[in-house]
């Protein structure tokens, strides 16, 4: 037994949850506790509330509902990769969850814990952040919704208030026929990344990119969208020359550095992964749809 | 919803899960892990802690039938769910599991330490992958750390009790 003394609640229900979170001190909600439990174990966290929000069914679960896919936020990876609603409409998605974590962390670990966790190399925060997804949050005063850009406001922070719970994620459906790719380079599978890119390319009748969404992750506090890159692909029908020029503006970014891995290496791999994506994204769409 | 209507804290609860297909309860500290609840409360000692963080995946039980890493999960959470130990995969006290079996003629074990948490994930990885590649089964267990085998052994064990259950299945049927 090595997490420290908290006092357990497991809410039924989203008001019984967001009642709790609004009057009690230093409390945590615990999702899938893949990441949680492991720093609770650690004793990097020292919550006095446990929340168990894993009582909630009404939070997990897939629906489509006109051109975007809502998923609960308590929804399992694993259940994710298997509905035959994200493969089709999200396979950015699908892509990049094959780099999160392992298949015992991916049974367990939800959407929504890995949006509020915002690890700097969170693969599904930075499809959100990709796909411009737009985040559910419930509070006592009420529920709103939020861009995923403005709901990462920094290093392991969001943009929640103290008595407000992420409860869904919706992802607008690109276009049938989009191109897109999930790269990463991690040490090891299912390690946290070192860098990764998401690329979506939507096109034109005539080949032209209409729009272009490329977002670097593990290399800044919060997914970087890059969008001076985007801005050069919009409106061209992209080429080699293209997509390297593209590819170069990774190398003006302020990348984070640690103890295994330099500022300029993270660069240097976010140039070729950005430029790899691009190509891999351009090559699987299908522009005569 | 008012203050008063809220659930309260606990530091214990009365649990009841199912084992191995045996019902067991016990009173639990809400701290407490649930493969520590298996190891200490059950003495089922099968399930290893290794790195007792989520790294190492020595301890990996089959949770509702789904391969889940028992030192990132609370006692109390398993409450009326079902639990699959490595004690509970021989189909009889002289018949292993043709997975078990299969590990023992290819060398998938030295010290046997991670063999527990390596069987479990293979058990869910095989219902679900029933004519696995290599690669696919070196992805499987790429959450399992095995310092003595190297992994080959293990992979061949995997190819193997997959042929073994497909036949199994397909003569059943």
């Amino acid at each position: 037994m090595k997490p420290p003394d908290f006092l357990y609640y497991d809410p039924q229900s989203v008001a019984e949850a967001v009642g709790l979170l609004a009057s009690l001190e230093n409390a945590r909600l615990l999702a899938g506790g893949q990441s949680l439990m492991a720093l609770l174990n650690m004793r990097y966290a020292f919550p006095d509330h446990l929340i168990d929000l894993n009582r909630i069914d009404a939070l997990a679960g897939i629906t489509r509902e006109g051109d975007e896919i809502r998923i609960g936020a308590m929804t399992r990876q694993r259940d994710i990769e298997d509905s035959a609603l994200v493969r089709d409409g999200l396979p950015l998605l699908i892509e990049a969850l094959s780099h999160v974590g392992h298949r015992q962390t991916r049974n367990r670990g939800t959407i929504g814990g890995s949006l509020c966790h915002l690890d700097p190399a969170a693969e599904q925060v930075a499809v959100a952040n990709n796909l411009d997804a737009v985040v559910e949050i419930a509070g006592i005063r009420g529920e709103r919704r939020m861009p995923v850009a403005e709901f990462t406001v920094g290093f392991m922070t969001t943009a929640l208030e103290p008595d407000e719970m992420v409860t869904a994620v919706r992802f607008p459906i690109l276009p049938k026929g989009h191109g897109f790719s999930f790269m990463e380079l991690a040490r090891r599978h299912g390690d946290f990344a070192i860098v990764s890119v998401a690329a979506t390319l939507v096109y034109d009748g005539a080949g032209k990119v209409e729009r272009a969404a490329v977002t670097l992750s593990g290399v800044d506090a919060v997914p970087l969208r890059m969008v001076e890159a985007e801005a050069m692909l919009a409106g061209r029908v992209p080429d080699e020359a293209l997509v390297h020029q593209a590819a170069r503006t990774a190398a003006g970014i302020e990348a984070l550095e640690d103890a295994m891995v330099p500022s300029w290496y993270r660069r240097q791999v976010a140039e070729t992964m950005m430029r790899r994506a691009l190509v891999a994204a351009d090559a699987r769409a299908n522009k005569g749809h | 919803m008012g203050v008063s209507d809220l659930p309260e804290g606990s530091t214990t609860r009365r649990i009841e899960v199912t084992v191995n297909g045996e019902v067991r309860s016990a009173e639990v500290p809400v701290r407490l892990m649930v493969g520590d609840f298996l190891r200490q409360n059950l003495k089922l000692t099968g399930t290893h802690f290794g790195c007792e963080h989520g790294v190492c995946g020595a301890c990996t039980i089959l949770f509702d039938g789904r391969a889940v890493r028992s030192c990132l999960m609370l006692a109390v959470q398993a409450d009326g769910h079902e639990i699959t130990t490595i004690e509970g995969l021989a189909l009889s006290t002289d018949t292993l599991h043709p997975l078990q079996e299969a590990f023992c003629r290819t060398h998938g074990l030295q010290c046997g330490f991670c063999t527990p948490g390596m069987l479990t994930t293979l058990i869910e990885f095989l219902e679900d992958c029933p004519d696995p590649t290599p690669e696919e089964i070196r992805v499987a267990i790429s959450g399992n750390i095995c310092r003595c085998t190297g992994y080959e052994g293990i992979v061949a064990a995997a190819l193997e009790a997959a042929e073994v259950l497909r036949a199994r299945r397909a003569g059943a049927a």
